[in-house]
């Protein structure tokens, strides 16, 4: 389970997360819904261990975030690719193994490029890719560890439709095998129709949070509109 | 032994990517080039005076020209966000921070080999038979000003003016490192015995084994905040 208790975040003086506590169960799927400015992507940072709670505790089954057992576990897609345009596909995903403390990756590279469909250009430059190619080789890079807890932040912007259509099946796939997800989107009616869970973020508070329900999915506009416009 | 595999990783990719893009090591030995080459029209090459102060010469060089590499080491990593995986990985910050620096000192390291025969060429000072105690001092010297850089380096990667930043932070902290280093090149350039300032090879060893320290305690918090 992870377990975010109290937690605010500040930059300077503002306040991006006021006093958040959240709880997401293991193998659950969290929709992270709210206007841009909420603070999805700070929560999803600190989720990540990207960066620490202003005050309160965010901690993955009782240990801090920061443990690298924990980081391990934690595959993530954030807003840039993370991908280094001067090595090939193979080397950065051979890179992220060595990180990840992956023994001899050989295998899981190939596996995981033919997945992206990349294996043709396995020692080709990510900077001479398309964008959709490197989109594709990012997708590989946040789930080639093999992940229990996926962190998705927007993860479908900007994405061409084979990135798209690929990023969606790993995350059924994913959902299915009964990982733990949290996907900050804008896409209502997609995100929950797989999400377990809502949690709805606004100016920085918590503004619901809550198990999925039959009648969110059939009026999920409604739903949103009700809890981001307290103001 | 796992924090320096997974710091020898993250220097085997610093290298690879400069071997590919050289974009590092090209601007620096330019810089260092031209700047040896302007400083010899100043001085008169036979002159003593030379020699006397051709340590000063030759790590103001290394410093400035150091600068730029030290400013790329953790900006080349928000391109694309690639800090972001970085600190995500399972990875402790000392070992991002000591391959860091490491890298940085191998780039560092063959700048200052590569332009010594052209220093010896603009400024007639003879080095090669003192090869044997010039390399400690480079490879100290190097060290305790990268390590130091990397620290400000990871500190100033998110600030916009972060080039100007970067050498306001480092010089004054690296003026010890510096000082030693002067004057041990500067010994040896003039041919004197090192033996009468062998202290200030163990200053810089120190100084460089606390900042080293200094260095992994701290970029923990400067990474994540």
């Amino acid at each position: 389970m992870i377990a975010a208790q109290g937690v605010w975040k500040f930059f300077g003086d503002f306040a991006a997360l006021r006093e958040v506590s959240l709880e997401i169960a293991a193998g659950s799927t969290l929709a992270l819904l709210g206007r841009n400015g909420a603070g999805k992507t700070t929560l999803l940072r600190m989720l990540a261990a990207l960066s620490s709670p202003s005050r309160g505790t965010i901690t993955a089954d009782g240990a801090s975030l920061r443990e690298p057992a924990q980081r391990r576990r934690i595959g993530l897609i954030g807003h840039g690719i993370s991908i280094y345009d001067d090595l090939t596909a193979a080397e950065n995903l051979e890179f992220f193994a060595s990180l990840y403390g992956i023994t001899a990756p050989g295998e899981r590279i190939d596996r995981w490029l033919e997945t992206t469909d990349l294996l043709r250009v396995r020692n080709g430059l990510a900077r001479q890719f398309s964008r959709g190619m490197r989109q594709r080789l990012a997708i590989a890079r946040a789930f080639f560890h093999d992940p229990d807890i996926l962190l998705l932040d927007e993860p479908f912007t900007a994405l061409d439709d084979r990135a798209a259509a690929l990023l969606s099946g790993l995350i059924r796939q994913a959902h299915d095998q009964g990982r733990t997800l949290i996907i900050s989107t804008h896409q209502l009616r997609e995100a929950l129709q797989l999400a377990t869970d809502v949690a709805v973020l606004d100016r920085g508070r918590l503004a619901f949070s809550g198990p999925n329900t039959e009648e969110l999915k059939a009026a999920p506009e409604d739903f949103y509109r009700k809890y981001t416009e307290t103001a | 032994m796992e924090l320096l595999r997974q710091a020898w990783a993250i220097a085997r990719k610093d290298l690879r990517i400069e071997r590919r893009s050289k974009e590092v090591v090209n601007a620096a030995f330019s810089f260092a080039l031209v700047v040896l080459l302007l400083f010899s029209f100043t001085f008169d090459p036979t002159g003593d005076q030379v020699r006397e102060m051709s340590g000063g010469l030759l790590w103001l060089v290394y410093s400035f020209a150091g600068v730029l590499v030290l400013t790329r080491s953790f900006a080349q990593e928000t391109q694309n966000d690639c800090l972001d995986a970085l600190v995500a990985a399972p990875v402790p910050g000392s070992a991002i921070f000591l391959g860091k620096a490491l890298a940085n000192t191998v780039f560092l390291l063959f700048l200052e080999l590569a332009t010594l025969p052209v220093f010896t060429i603009f400024y007639n000072v003879r080095w090669e038979a003192k090869m044997a105690w010039l390399l400690p001092v480079l490879v100290l010297g190097t060290w305790g000003f990268t390590v130091i850089g990397t620290v400000f380096s990871a500190l100033t990667v998110s600030v916009r003016l972060r080039e100007l930043m970067l050498p306001l932070l480092v010089f004054p902290i690296t003026v010890p490192a510096l000082m030693a280093s002067v004057q041990l090149t500067t010994t040896l350039f003039t041919g004197e015995p090192i033996a009468g300032d062998l202290v200030w090879l163990q200053f810089l060893a120190g100084f460089d084994l606390i900042f080293t320290l200094l260095g992994v305690t701290l970029v923990e918090t400067i990474l994540v905040g």
